[in-house]
């Protein structure tokens, strides 16, 4: 069985265009780059919210291949701003995560809170529990700590790079810290005009 | 039977008399609404005598033809209605289609079904029967297909990001936009609901009092006025539900995205 790994081949969205980037199981890859470069956009791209040129497979799955709905929990965008629509936050999960809850610093509580009352740190935090709970195949971060104090960021990017290792996630991490790069990433590109470069 | 008093002019000018004198103590108050008054009124007369010789134009020749003709004639203009009421349009014709659609495939159905199954008149399109039964289940339908098509695309460009968050964690489209569908589909319907819930106690409704006083007995126009509420009820509602059905889809791709470049505000 083929592991799964994230493939772009030619991809052009906005400014960008040809886009070529094979990610590795458990790789990952760091984007970075000047607001409105693209890097959102690119990763809607990946999860096929916008029309986009080119192919993306994820392991020996076609993107046009899938149903959109089926691509999009596989391969899992969690984008900066998270959103929420019940009323409390439990009901946005798929399973319980209880380990994961505590993990992050969370009382178990927290399932039973209500969403009003949560700061953006704390929302940015339970979003990305939130996208591990459907059991992703691939990860999609857009800034995930953006919102996190120091400490709060270390515990983030100490479980998240330990759950990409064991589940064997490649992951397109959009980061603007260059310590953060230097200490989650893989690889480190960078968007020039409208392509991707290595910025190492 | 009582025989109808047929009403001459004169009489009918004690009455806009009423409404002048209304528009001269609003002037004499401030309330500034006069002028908007006495033009409602004169529209209301000028539009309402050139529906009444069209109608008895239309009653003279009773040809299915100039049935159908008049019949979609309200309908086209029904559905520019629906399209103006919106604040959020599908743009390229969709807002005016969809409308026109949805209201083409309840009001007519239920008219034409109530018209052979139910009333039975001979021929069955005798306009004194299918015009105004086709008038009042366009209305109402218009006024639910209105207001859920404008609930509908409104909320989905307030709440895109909640929608786009939805689709992100592997939902069908189907289910990011499903509380929105069943919202709009409730606020096209709860007029008519409301209508029939308080029909007789709060109000009589305007086609009842007018049968009445055209010398009906009340029995039977009541008996006429629950078939009208039953019918204006399913028109509503199978508008309303195609209506919204149809807008839904036509804010996704095929790929499930959201497309809220659809939309246009106005």
């Amino acid at each position: 069985m083929q592991e799964p790994a994230l493939q772009l081949e030619g991809v052009s969205i906005g400014a960008l265009s040809d886009i070529d980037l094979a990610i590795a199981p458990g790789e990952v890859v760091c984007l970075s780059g000047p607001s409105g470069s693209g890097k959102s956009r690119l990763l809607r791209a990946v999860a096929d919210l916008e029309a986009h040129g080119g192919r993306i497979r994820l392991g020996d799955r076609d993107q046009a291949a899938m149903h959109a709905h089926a691509w999009r929990r596989a391969v899992m965008l969690v984008p900066a701003e998270s959103q929420w629509w019940h009323e409390r936050v439990g009901e946005h999960f798929a399973r319980d995560m209880p380990e994961t809850l505590a993990e992050l610093g969370f009382e178990a509580e927290v399932v039973e809170w209500s969403i009003s009352r949560l700061s953006s740190g704390e929302k940015q935090r339970l979003a990305l529990v939130r996208a591990l709970s459907y059991d992703p195949e691939a990860l999609l971060l857009d800034e995930p700590t953006a919102n996190l104090d120091a400490q709060s960021t270390a515990r983030v990017e100490t479980w998240l790079t330990r759950l990409i290792r064991e589940r064997r996630l490649p992951v397109l991490w959009v980061a603007h810290d260059p310590s953060q790069i230097e200490r989650v990433g893989s690889r480190h590109l960078r968007i020039a005009g409208d392509r991707l470069e290595s910025a190492l | 039977m009582t025989g109808v008093i047929d009403l001459a002019w004169w009489q009918l000018a004690i009455a806009a008399a009423l409404v002048l004198s209304l528009a001269g103590c609003m002037q004499l108050a401030r309330v500034g609404l006069g002028g908007s008054l006495l033009v409602a009124a004169a529209r209301t007369v000028v539009q309402l005598s050139l529906i009444g010789l069209v109608l008895e134009a239309l009653f003279a020749v009773g040809a299915l033809g100039w049935i159908v003709l008049m019949a979609f004639a309200m309908l086209l203009l029904a559905g520019r209605e629906v399209m103006a009421r919106q604040k959020y349009r599908l743009v390229g014709g969709w807002a005016f289609g969809i409308g026109t659609v949805s209201m083409f495939v309840s009001a007519f159905s239920v008219t034409v079904l109530t018209l052979v199954a139910v009333i039975g008149p001979d021929p069955w399109y005798s306009p004194q029967y299918a015009i105004p039964l086709l008038g009042m289940l366009l209305g109402n339908t218009m006024t639910g297909v209105a207001l859920s098509l404008d609930r509908l695309t409104e909320s989905a460009w307030r709440e895109r990001a909640v929608i786009e968050h939805r689709l992100m964690l592997g939902q069908t489209w189907h289910e990011a936009i499903g509380e929105m569908r069943r919202s709009a589909m409730r606020s096209g319907m709860i007029p008519i609901i409301n209508a029939m819930a308080a029909a007789g106690i709060v109000s009589l409704p305007g086609m009842m009092t007018g049968q009445i006083l055209a010398g009906s007995p009340p029995a039977v126009a009541v008996e006429y006025q629950i078939l009208i509420m039953f019918t204006i009820s399913a028109g509503t509602g199978f508008g309303t539900m195609v209506a919204v059905s149809m807008g839904s889809r036509r804010l996704f791709d095929a790929r499930e995205r959201l497309r809220i470049d659809r939309l246009d505000s106005r």
